[in-house]
């Protein structure tokens, strides 16, 4: 805004010196200069991404698109009874869901499994590529913010505040209502926890740049993955459910054996 | 010299009396020890696995004493807020309060601390589960009977205040979990009509959380609730020394005797072996299992909860009651808030809790029955008791269970409406299947052991008689085994017979109704009649 509104103030004082394209011109470059600097500061690589992707790649997305797609997103992407319309869900959206095996869908349910990727890494990015060019949206992670270097304290505590209501502290997932689930966190790639977020899948909201900014969701990223790489400073973390785990753990195994011992304290000898 | 024989033996081989009997002996001449030795020492207890769960319920809480004697070294039981600045990376520069931060230096900054956490804590969940399966070994027994009621509600009341060791201590690292805990009971306070509030706000020195809790709850947990169980535990074990120990029919086995072996040597040694190996089993769970990892929770903040947040084992049971209250039970009423998603539920589990405390009274009421009972019931010669246990356990187990209703829902891919309602059913109608299913097991349990006493054992072995009948030889049980399956008390239901003054009070009559549904259906066992009579037709 500000771009606009400089050149302004010189023109009301030296108006005559100045021909009549030197505004245009000016209005020109600022509009460069936004452009650019919004460009720069978006997380999105989409930009330079536009000009890798070849016609070429968006022409094969869009056939994939047909074949494995469409029946319920629409020819065009525009959504059916179905499936959603697609058109500015953006490339983090297509990576997401097809990266992670759950688009194509196997079967309708309460919600879209995980499962065995179905394409290739090239097919997913000519269909997320297909995708994005239909209109903008979020596009893939930049690497500098998937490195799990960040601070994994800051990390923790979002986490905590944000997302351990369904995914658990320890992101070992939770339920959600009818049939509807969590998943757990575990093995989950960088670039899938940081799309997931910024896409907000199935019934996830979305934590968009203004709610958590990427340096923030680097620190979830990195705190995730802290909890991945160490194991659990007190032994098995029984799967990190919290006392249901532990009390059936000391009922089945703990009280177990020592029944099985006083029985064998008190048999007699033969 | 009339110290423990054992020793004195020992030592007499060398010389006579020697340092230990001389040793002894200034004791004895000091404090006539030798009287408590000799009773105590020739204290007989009888063998069975079963009787040993209580004593798993005291080791465990022995081991959590020294534990926790370990843990209060180190433990600051107050909510000023610091900065935590210990080892655990992902919680660095954030603050918490000293509750929290001590806990997490006892977990990653004292040598052996988070060992002693694990015990404190694996050792406490094993505390009430034995206590739990013991008072279920006690109740199915019938070991509960005159003279042991008083006994009962002691061993009860421990069971109570174990819980509420649990859940004090549970509270006191001020991590997210226990925070929510605290939250849930803060809730049900409040929930109380009229005085709700002002409890809640007394409880925790104003508006919840307040910065007073976890000092009130330190003072409870490490000095009042322990000095009251440590005195219950010797009333309890005192009353084990007086009464006798029970113990199982069998040949031999009578109400005025006890067969076992004596305190000294057999069963100091048994028992004194026992306490290390449960103290070997908490070890090992200890080392090898996480339990309430805090850090991954992190300091309480009132705005997170963490999906599958759920209290230790033992409170389950009031957790799945409210979660199983379906919704609309809140209304306003007088200018108050009544909150009946609240009230049913505590209600209902005080009256639960209630009857069982006082169950051995109204079983005597019913049977009328003033007699000692030291040989104990199979749980199949009591039929309506068995099933009235089996019912509550199954209430219990239902409540418990829908505590881990998310958990279910998720392990089990099915919805959590699908197992809330499954639950809901289960809680109100399972007793009820779970009553009949067990009295029809008991009561075939008792018909076939009628048939084993009169007709032996079926032995496969099929014999032609000289005439062509063709019969299969039974063979006859033995003589002790016998005796296990003819000698129960047989009840019959009461007559209602009229009082001094010829009048039949209601309270005869509810007597004479409940005893009839007590006893109505009953096995009776076989009589020496029937003995002679079914060898007869064999012979």
């Amino acid at each position: 805004m500000t771009t606009f509104n400089t050149p302004k103030q010189p023109r009301g004082r030296k108006a005559g010196r100045r021909s009549p394209l030197a505004s245009v011109a000016l209005i020109a470059i600022g509009l460069l200069f936004t452009g650019g600097a919004y460009a720069a500061f978006s997380t999105s690589t989409a930009s330079a991404e536009t000009n890798a992707t070849s016609q070429q790649t968006v022409g094969e997305g869009q056939k994939l698109f047909a074949a494995n797609c469409a029946t319920c997103h629409g020819l065009a992407a525009q959504g059916s009874g179905s499936g959603p319309s697609l058109i500015g869900v953006g490339a983090a959206a297509v990576d997401f869901q097809v990266g992670t095996g759950r688009m194509p869908m196997q079967m309708n349910g309460p919600q879209a499994q995980k499962k065995k990727v179905q394409f290739t890494e090239e097919q997913i990015a000519s269909l997320a590529a297909y995708v994005a060019s239909l209109a903008p949206g979020p596009g893939k992670p930049d690497a500098s913010l998937l490195d799990a270097e960040g601070n994994a304290a800051n990390g923790a505590e979002l986490f905590r505040i944000n997302c351990a209501m369904c995914h658990n502290v320890a992101g070992a997932g939770g339920a959600l209502t009818a049939g509807k689930y969590a998943p757990n966190l575990k093995g989950v790639t960088e670039a899938h926890i940081y799309e997931a977020m910024v896409t907000g899948p199935q019934s996830m909201p979305v934590f968009n740049d203004m709610n958590i900014s990427p340096e923030s969701k680097r620190d979830i990223i990195t705190y995730l993955k802290y909890l991945e790489k160490t194991p659990s400073p007190g032994g098995l973390a029984l799967g990190s459910l919290g006392p249901v785990s532990e009390g059936l753990f000391l009922w089945i195994f703990g009280l177990g054996s020592i029944v099985a011992l006083t029985v064998w304290i008190t048999a007699k000898s033969n | 010299m009339s110290t423990a024989t054992t020793t004195t033996e020992l030592v007499e081989t060398k010389k006579s009396g020697g340092l230990t009997g001389a040793a002894a002996n200034y004791i004895d001449e000091r404090t006539s020890i030798s009287t408590a030795v000799k009773e105590l020492g020739r204290k007989i207890f009888p063998d069975h696995w079963s009787f040993l769960l209580g004593e798993v319920a005291l080791y465990s809480f022995v081991i959590i004493l020294l534990s926790g004697s370990f843990l209060t070294f180190f433990f600051h039981a107050s909510m000023t807020p610091v900065e935590y600045d210990g080892s655990f990376m992902p919680l660095k520069g954030v603050e918490m309060s000293a509750a929290m931060a001590s806990s997490l230096d006892i977990s990653f900054d004292i040598r052996g601390g988070l060992l002693m956490r694990q015990v404190h804590h694996w050792a406490a969940l094993l505390f009430v589960a034995a206590i739990g399966l013991h008072m279920l070994r006690i109740y199915f027994t019938g070991a509960f009977r005159k003279p042991r009621e008083l006994n009962w509600i002691i061993g009860f009341i421990l069971f109570i205040l174990a819980m509420a060791e649990g859940f004090t201590g549970y509270s006191l690292p001020d991590d997210l979990l226990s925070g929510n805990g605290l939250r849930i009971i803060d809730g049900m306070v409040k929930g109380i009509p009229l005085i709700g509030t002002w409890i809640s706000f007394l409880l925790f020195g104003g508006e919840f959380p307040g910065e007073q809790i976890v000092g009130r709850l330190y003072s409870l947990h490490i000095l009042l609730l322990p000095a009251i169980i440590v005195a219950l535990i010797a009333m309890h074990l005192l009353f084990v020394v007086v009464h006798k120990h029970t113990q199982y029919p069998g040949a031999g086995r009578t109400n005025q005797n006890v067969v076992g072996y004596p305190v000294l040597p057999v069963y100091a040694a048994k028992a004194g072996g026992f306490f290390f190996i449960v103290f070997g089993v908490v070890m090992l769970m200890a080392s090898l299992f996480t339990i309430n990892p805090i850090w991954n929770y992190g300091p309480y903040d009132p705005s997170p909860v963490s999906a599958g947040t759920q209290p230790d084992w033992y409170i389950g049971f009031a957790d799945g009651a409210l979660r199983l209250i379906p919704p609309g039970l809140e209304f306003v009423w007088l200018d108050r808030t009544w909150s009946f998603n609240i009230l049913i539920p505590l209600i209902s589990l005080g009256l639960f809790i209630l009857v069982v405390l006082i169950y051995p009274f109204i079983e005597a009421w019913v049977t009328g029955d003033k007699r000692e009972h030291h040989i104990l019931d199979r749980p199949r010669n009591a039929p309506t008791r068995t099933a009235i246990g089996a019912a509550g356990v199954t209430f219990y187990a239902a409540l418990w269970a829908t505590a881990s209703s998310d958990i279910i829902a998720t392990h089990f891919s099915v919805t959590m409406e699908g197992v809330i309602h499954t639950m809901q059913f289960l809680v109100l109608v399972g007793p009820f299947i779970a009553f009949f299913v067990a009295k029809r097991i008991c009561l075939a349990l008792q018909k076939k052991d009628r048939e084993i006493v009169l007709h032996g054992y079926e032995s496969g072995r099929i014999v032609r008689l000289p005439g062509g009948e063709y019969i299969e030889v039974h063979q006859p049980v033995d003589e002790y085994d016998r005796w296990k399956l003819v000698s129960y008390n047989d009840y019959k239901p009461l007559m209602i017979r009229p009082n001094a003054d010829g009048k039949i009070t209601v309270g005869q009559k509810a007597r004479a109704g409940l005893s009839r549904w007590f006893f109505e259906d009953r096995i009776a066992p076989v009589n020496n009649t029937e003995l002679e009579q079914a060898h007869g037709d064999h012979h």
